[in-house]
Parts: C-alpha cells; structure tokens; sequence
C-alpha cells in the first residue's frame, strides 16, 4: 500500500489553564490518502478545531501537543525545526478558517497578501509574476481578476471565503484543512462554496480535513468521516456506510439532531446533556453520562477505537463485548 | 479627493465655534481674576488719576460685554491686538515663541513614540515574561510621574551629576542665534545655514526637555500599543497570516503593528493637548523661551490680549493635530473614506 500523506498517531493535546488542565484531544489516531478527504464532525469544544490547527503547529497558547506523532510524507511535523515549519504552512499544508470576515488583514490589499504568501516562500518573485499567479487562482473561484486591487471591505463574506481559499491554493499545496469553512455563510453561498470545494479538490488534487459540526456538509465531500467527541475519536469509517449505518450511540444521536424535510416533525430532535467538561472529564467512556445505551462498563473502563468492517472503527464497548 | 476637501473644510470650519467658546471662557476668568493689568504695572501705590487714565488708554473702563463684543470683532479682522503691558503687537511675541514651542513638542512627541510604541511592541511579543513585566513597571511609573518632577531629576542625574548635557535654554549663552536664526526652528536654522557647531549645541538643549516629555507620554503609549497589539495578535487574519507561512517577524511588525497602531493614532491625537500642557511646565522648568513660559510670564503681568491670543494659538494647534491624526487615518486605514 502506497504511503498516506498524512498519519496521526494517538495524538493527544492540552491546556494548561489555572484551575486544572483541559483534556482538548486523547489519543487521536487516523490516516489520510493523497486525494482523500475526511470529515470531521462533533459538538462545539470536541476538539475538532484543536485537531486542525495542531496539524500546522500553531495551537493558541497554552495549547501544546502532549504525545503521539502526525506524519506528513512520513516526516514528523512535530520534530521539525519552528522555520522548516514555517516553509510547511502554505506550501504543504493550508488552512482555511471559519471567519472569512475577519480572516484577512484590513489594512492591505487582497494582491499584496497574494504577495506577501508568495513571496515568503520564493524571495525572488516579482509582484507581476505574483499578480499573474493570483489572477489565475482567482479565475478558478469565479472571481474577477481587478478585485485583486480591492480591499477586504470591499469584498463580499462568499467572495472573501473564496479568496481565503485561494490564498490557501495559492502555493499548491496537498493538504488542505478547512475548519468551518461555511459557518458563517449562508445557505445559498453555503452550497456553491461546497461545490467549488469539492471541484477544487479534483483539480488542485488536494487531499482535504473538513472539520464542520455539519453533517449534511460533511456528508457532501467527505469519503471518510471520523465522529469526536470529548476530543476522541468515537467512530470513523466510509462516510456513506456511517450515514445508512451509524454504530456508536453518539453517532445514532448526530444523525437524529439532521433535520429532514420529509419527516412530518413537530420538535428538532436533541441530545439531552451537554459536552463533557474537559478538566475532569467522565470516568470510562466520555459519553456514558449522556448515553442512552449505557451499561455498567462504560463508567468504569475507556473504550478504545477497534476494527469493524469495511475499515470501520468504533470506540464502543456495545461492539467490543461482541467480538 | 474632493470628500477629503470638504471634509477638511468641515473641520476647519467647526474650530470657530469651539474657539469662541474656549474664549469667552478665558476672557471671562482673567477678568474675574483678582487684579488687573493697569496695577499689574503701575503697582498698588499710584495715583488714582493716573490709574484712571490708564485704564481708559487701554479700554478698561468699559462695560466687560462691550470690551468683549470688541475683542472678538478684533480677532474676526484676524488681529490679535496690543499687549497690555508692553509697547508690541501680541504676535510679536508669539511669532518670536511659536516655534521653540513647536521644536519642543514635536520632539516630546518624536520621543513619546520612539519609546512607547516599540517599548509596548516588545512587551506584547514577551507577554508573561521578565522582560514584558519590566516594561510594564516601566509604563506604570513613567504615566504617573509630574512632568516638572521628570525635568528636575532630568537634570539632576545629566546636568549636575553626570555634567552631559546643559540644563536650561535653547542655546549656549555665548551662541548668537541671531548668526543662524531664520525661521525660529534652530535645528533647522542651524543646518540651513551650515553651522554644525551650533546644530549640536541647539541639539543637546533640546535633548532633555523634549526628553522629559517623552519619557512621562511614553507611559501610557507603553501600555497602549501593548494592549493593542495583544488584541490584534489574537486576530484571526493573524492566525491565518501564520497558517500561510508568513514568517514571525512580517506577521508582528507588518499586520501586527500596523493594525495596532490606528488607536495608537486616536490616542496621539488625545494626547496632544496633554503636551502642550505638559510643554507649559517643562518649559518652565527648563528656562525654554517659548509659549508657554511666554503665557506664564503674562499671566502674572494679567497681559489680557497676550493670554487670550496665546490660549488662540494652543487651541489652533489641537485643532489642527486633531485634522491631522483624522487625515492619517485615511492614509493608513483603506476602510477609512472622507
């Protein structure tokens, strides 16, 4: 088998915070494929986000990363120098973020931040070399090259969400991590931005993160999803086969909470409970407190991810007890 | 282009109102002000008659609101009057002051930026460091300290112990500005006209008391740019510059600073009459023959004209710094239109 571009390994992340340390991310592990794309869905705080921007190094502090290993091309991310690092961010790995409104600088024009991302990666371009390699980037995303000239302001939330997205395909990457990128876009924008996403990615030949609390969006590009919740990894598998059959209960309630048109609903479906609270998370499985299956076990002993069919794994022990 | 005009225009145009309320005010209180020019000058002892006849020369002995209603008809034909006291024009002096004054503050503010916003920069890149609690210290004790307090141990520590640097004036006694004087600003004056010697001698007399007043503004800029820029590096086109690969040092000082630096703007703006009043004080301590020892001197003569057309050309100078900092915004933030 061909070597995956990138490989987590039982990566696990903290925050140290005055009254105790918040447990963000255990033991994550999974695997990416050149040109796959994987999902990843949870509530708000299931470290998700944390996840994304642990991949390029670049946790808010006091977040760091407290064991396990990411492989991109089988190199540790985690033992290279903070410059070798920096190269990486744009040219390997890019980001898009979930504020297109605030995720480009005010003060400078969308050209001079092409620029500028060009620019720190090759020294010797010249800004009309960058114009022309920005233009045609911006062709892709259906974006009229004279915006180039225009400040942020000018732009339009779908339009800046694009040009993020171009200042991320800018460098041709091979990994993209898109964290919420639709968030805050509305419907409308929403679907021609996932769309684009999914063009893009045959066409930039992109392997790709999503990270969305939206399953529906999730479902739309991903070939994979991994379901978090307390920052673990309770299922993952082939997106289509978790849609017709979800296996860990938490994954049965995501799927529930999706409303659905042709259903004659009255309510939108909830969980009941909340997120656990990460400084002194649950003993045994971090959803058993708000597990409609739950057993005896569950409070007691952590569950981890086993192998299922089809490449399915779930960190259940209503699958563990069976094998 | 045109939007900018009028907007300059505008502003220039509500100073009126403000001027006049600013002048009423100090009309009003030197004349409430026990004493007056005419004993000021001929002392408490002179004859009845001759204090009379004095106050009728200088139009003492009408009603205050008519005294007044002439005084702002004088101003309106842009004259600032006689002085009360001495034989000159009121902008003679002004003229001769105006610009030691301008030297000073555009110095102290030189000053202010060169240590503050730097000082506050580092300190936000360091935060919960040593060295970032330092300066902090640093901005907390410099923001508290009186600016004729500062002058003093200024030249307590560079006039007297270390003997670096001269304490008092704009020149050397033995210095003739008259061989280099044009426009009044001497560092100017003295480079127009070639003379080194005398660019550095007017250089290190302005050295402490411009000084002076930077290191006490420096403190709240310390604190102002560090909170700023704190801000501004949890923003997200910050994080997003870094997810791009943009190296530490472009995403500090070209975002970062900035960004930072739009109320740092605001701020200098504010604290610019705050100078100028700080300038009265260091002046003094100082011996600096500008506007404000000029309006000190006057005010204990009660030079009603010199006072009142000193307080004009304050208020004119915030004014005009207040339209400045607002065009600058234009030219630094792209979101900013006039």
């Amino acid at each position: 088998m061909e070597q995956p571009i990138l490989e987590v390994k039982n990566i696990s992340i903290d925050y140290p915070i005055s009254i105790g340390t918040v447990e963000a991310v255990r033991n994550v592990s999974f695997s990416l494929k050149e040109g796959e794309s994987i999902g990843f869905v949870g509530e708000s705080g299931c470290g998700k986000s944390t996840l994304g921007l642990s991949l390029l190094r670049l946790l808010r502090p006091p977040g760091m990363v407290v064991g396990g290993q990411m492989l991109y091309h089988g190199t540790d991310l985690l033992s290279l120098k903070e410059e070798e690092m920096r190269k990486l961010r744009g040219n390997n790995i890019a980001m898009v973020f979930q504020n297109p409104l605030t995720s480009l600088d005010p003060l400078y024009s969308i050209e001079d931040q092409f620029f500028e991302t060009l620019k720190e990666h090759n020294p010797q371009i010249t800004r009309q070399e960058a114009v022309e390699r920005a233009g045609k980037v911006l062709e892709d995303l259906s974006i009229d090259k004279d915006r180039l000239y225009e400040y942020p302001h000018q732009l339009s939330g779908g339009m800046r969400q694009r040009i993020m997205i171009g200042l991320g395909l800018i460098l041709n990457p091979d990994l993209l991590i898109a964290d919420e990128p639709t968030t805050s876009l509305d419907v409308i924008v929403e679907a021609g931005f996932i769309d684009l996403l999914a063009r893009l990615k045959k066409e930039y030949n992109i392997s790709l993160i999503l990270i969305s609390h939206n399953l529906g969006l999730v479902a739309e590009i991903a070939d994979r999803i991994a379901v978090m919740y307390g920052g673990m990894i309770m299922e993952i598998g082939e997106a289509g086969d978790i849609f017709a059959r979800p296996m860990h209960p938490y994954t049965e309630g995501l799927i529930g909470c999706v409303p659905n048109i042709k259903m004659d609903q009255e309510k939108l479906a909830s969980m009941p409970g909340s997120p656990p609270d990460l400084v002194t998370p649950p003993a045994g499985c971090r959803f058993s407190p708000r597990c409609p299956k739950v057993m005896d076990i569950c409070r007691e002993k952590t569950p981890v991810l086993q192998d299922y069919k089809n490449g399915r794994k779930v960190a259940c022990w209503l699958y563990n007890e069976a094998e | 282009m045109k939007g900018l005009l009028r907007y300059a225009i505008t502003r220039i145009l509500m100073t009126i109102p403000m001027l006049f309320i600013l002048l009423t005010i100090v009309f009003l209180v030197l004349r409430v002000m026990p004493g007056d020019p005419v004993s000021a000058m001929l002392g408490a002892h002179a004859p009845e008659r001759v204090i009379e006849e004095k106050k009728e020369e200088l139009g003492l002995n009408k009603p205050i609101m008519v005294q007044y209603v002439n005084y702002l008809g004088q101003l309106a034909r842009f004259d600032l009057g006689n002085s009360m006291v001495l034989k000159q024009r009121v902008s003679a002096p002004i003229k001769e002051k105006l610009p030691a004054t301008i030297e000073l503050t555009f110095w102290g503010m030189f000053f202010t930026l060169l240590i503050g916003v730097p000082l506050g920069a580092y300190a936000a890149n360091k935060r919960r460091t040593g060295r970032d609690f330092g300066i902090r210290l640093y901005g907390n004790i410099a923001y508290c300290i009186p600016v004729y307090w500062m002058g003093l141990m200024l030249q307590l520590i560079f006039g007297v112990w270390l003997k670096w640097l001269p304490v008092a004036g704009r020149t050397s006694p033995r210095m003739l500005s008259s061989q280099f004087s044009k426009t009044g600003f001497y560092l100017f004056d003295t480079l127009l006209a070639g003379n080194l010697r005398a660019f550095n001698d007017v250089a290190v007399h302005l050295l402490l008391p411009s000084l002076t007043l930077g290191i006490v503004l420096s403190g709240i800029f310390v604190r102002l740019t560090r909170a700023n820029m704190l801000d501004v590096l949890k923003s997200d086109y910050v994080l997003a510059a870094r997810a791009r690969g943009v190296s530490e040092k472009l995403v500090v000082y070209k975002h970062g600073l900035k960004n930072a630096f739009i109320p740092i703007l605001t701020m200098l703006g504010l604290q610019f009459a705050i100078l100028l009043a700080g300038a009265v004080l260091t002046e003094t301590t100082f011996s600096w023959p500008g506007m404000g020892r000029l309006l000190m001197e006057r005010i204990y003569l009660r030079d009603y004209p010199t006072v009142q057309g000193v307080i004009v050309v304050f208020a004119l100078m915030v004014s005009v710094i207040s339209l400045m900092v607002d065009l600058l915004y234009a030219a630094i933030d792209p979101r900013v239109k006039y």
